[in-house]
């Protein structure tokens, strides 16, 4: 137990210190973690507008395939990714293995289907009859799809956080497409690994809270974009 | 939030987080990518001698600890440009399949058995072999590494000269971690185990689990510098790699090798072994 309380204390002193280092990693997992959220918003959002409008067949196994890509291992993503980046591999020409892009494109791996699902299930859980009235009362298709975004907003906002917190939090595969490289790549939870690795409890639990703070604050600001002036 | 607002969010995160990518990667052929084992990080010898390395070279190192099984597969693809590892027999397959090039001795630690203050099985003033056959004959609960490692793959010739194959038996677990995790879980199940002294002393007021064997000369741990051969594998950073290697068994570093860990731990973590038959 009192490993635990001085690894908050320790967390208090580097934030309140500003130590550099870790100062550093933090803003590194927001930026890493919040760009891949965003590319998956982009990517998993319009996936998930294009399956819930259209039918098409074996529109069910998509579904399927969505919904089983929410579980994606982070350390298969980072194998694939890793060896489809390795220097001899298929995209070895981009250079960017052990570079924070690789991490941002993990990460967007496995948020994507994460967004993608959950988004669907909030857009297919609309009444039906709403897409019919919008349509009648003369919507364009791009008016059609905002209006019914609008309308999902609370769940797709729950989306947005569910994928953001998947990847703040995995390690696989930051690891390993990463590499842990110390001022580079090294994010909270790669830290945390090394430093329990290392038998630095205090500064593993201190890395922990620090990614728990992060975390906390960015759900709350999604919260509060989600709960200011909901709908009806 | 309407819809500029979202517009003007989406910009200002993507402002904000662009430079980050841009800056990410530096000019190609000042890379150095060096795959090593896990004991050498996480005993805090690389941080101190890589970034000394970068200054005096002007090369950027990319540090890749893994267990020496991973760090040796990535030196046969080429993936990497200079290996520093600790698995002997790995390492002569490496070199006989022409992958790595100009082997050489860097420094030693040694491994050593750990287990319970109890001592249940008895090991105290046994050979190391002995001890591993003793653990077998009580069933005395032994943790392994199972990762490939060095360590690991230390571990499998003991139980060989032993003459013994616990895979599969109920006191003979593996935990497939690293060697800190390793031991803090043989200190929480009172379990023998075999550590390298690096990752012991580091951990060791933490652990509570007495040195029950040392000092046999089967225990010896060796690492090596081995460098990725750029004729095969033409991406490979061949003068980084040799640049590396070099710079690991030059006299200034070998000095501070020998040095590394007195002030923290009271006894040296490695012994400097360049230049010395093998």
């Amino acid at each position: 137990m009192d490993l635990i309380w001085d690894g908050l204390r320790k967390a208090l002193e580097l934030l309140v210190g500003l130590d550099p280092e870790v100062l550093g990693i933090t803003l590194l997992s927001l930026k890493v973690s919040g760009l891949a959220t965003l590319i998956s918003v982009v990517l998993g959002m319009s996936a998930a507008v294009a399956v819930a409008l259209n039918e098409f067949p074996g529109k069910r196994l998509v579904i399927a395939l969505m919904n089983t890509g929410m579980g994606l291992p982070p350390v298969v993503v980072g194998l694939f990714v890793t060896v489809l980046l390795w220097r001899n591999g298929p995209l070895g020409f981009l250079g960017i293995l052990y570079t924070p892009a690789a991490i941002i494109l993990a990460q967007a791996v496995i948020a994507t289907p994460i967004i993608a699902g959950l988004g669907l299930a909030a857009l297919q859980h609309l009444p039906p009859e709403l897409r019919l009235q919008i349509l009648s009362l003369g919507a364009t298709r791009p008016q059609l799809v905002w209006l019914l975004l609008r309308e999902a907003r609370l769940p797709l906002l729950a989306a947005v956080m569910a994928g953001f917190g998947g990847v703040i939090s995995e390690v696989g595969a930051s690891i390993m497409v990463g590499g842990n490289l110390k001022g580079s790549t090294r994010v909270l939870t790669t830290a945390t690994v090394m430093e329990t690795s290392r038998g630095n409890f205090e500064v593993a639990f201190a890395l922990s809270f620090l990614l728990l703070i992060l975390a906390f604050s960015v759900n709350a600001l999604l919260t509060h974009l989600q709960q200011s002036r909901r709908p009806r | 939030m309407t819809r500029s607002a979202c517009l003007r969010l989406g910009l200002t995160l993507a402002t904000a987080l662009c430079p980050a990518l841009l800056s990410a990667a530096p000019p190609v052929q000042k890379v150095v990518i060096l795959a090593t084992t896990t004991s050498t990080q996480d005993s805090g010898l690389l941080d101190e001698l890589v970034p000394a390395f970068e200054r005096e070279t002007g090369y950027a190192v990319k540090t890749i600890a893994v267990g020496s099984g991973q760090a040796i597969a990535m030196g046969k693809r080429g993936e990497a440009d200079v290996l520093l590892v600790h698995s002997p027999d790995a390492e002569k397959g490496l070199m006989t399949d022409g992958a790595g090039v100009n082997r050489r001795l860097v420094m030693h630690n040694d491994f050593i058995l750990v287990g319970p203050a109890a001592d249940p099985a008895g090991l105290a003033k046994l050979g190391a072999v002995a001890c591993f056959q003793r653990i077998a004959a009580t069933g005395s609960l032994f943790l392994s590494r199972g990762d490939n490692s060095g360590t690991h793959a230390q571990e499998m010739k003991l139980w060989k000269a032993a003459g013994l194959a616990p895979e599969g038996k109920a006191w003979y677990q593996q935990t497939g971690q690293g060697m800190g995790q390793t031991l803090a879980i043989a200190a929480e199940k009172k379990a023998y185990t075999l550590a390298d002294r690096g990752t012991y002393l580091a951990l060791r007021k933490k652990l509570g689990l007495p040195i029950l064997h040392e000092g046999d000369p089967a225990l010896r741990n060796v690492y090596h510098v081995i460098e990725v051969n750029g004729a095969r594998f033409p991406k490979v950073n061949t003068a980084g790699g040799r640049a590396f290697a070099d710079f690991m068994v030059s006299k200034a570093v070998q000095t501070r090798i020998k040095d590394f860990g007195i002030a923290l731990y009271g006894s040296p973590l490695f012994f400097a072994d360049a230049g010395l038959p093998e």
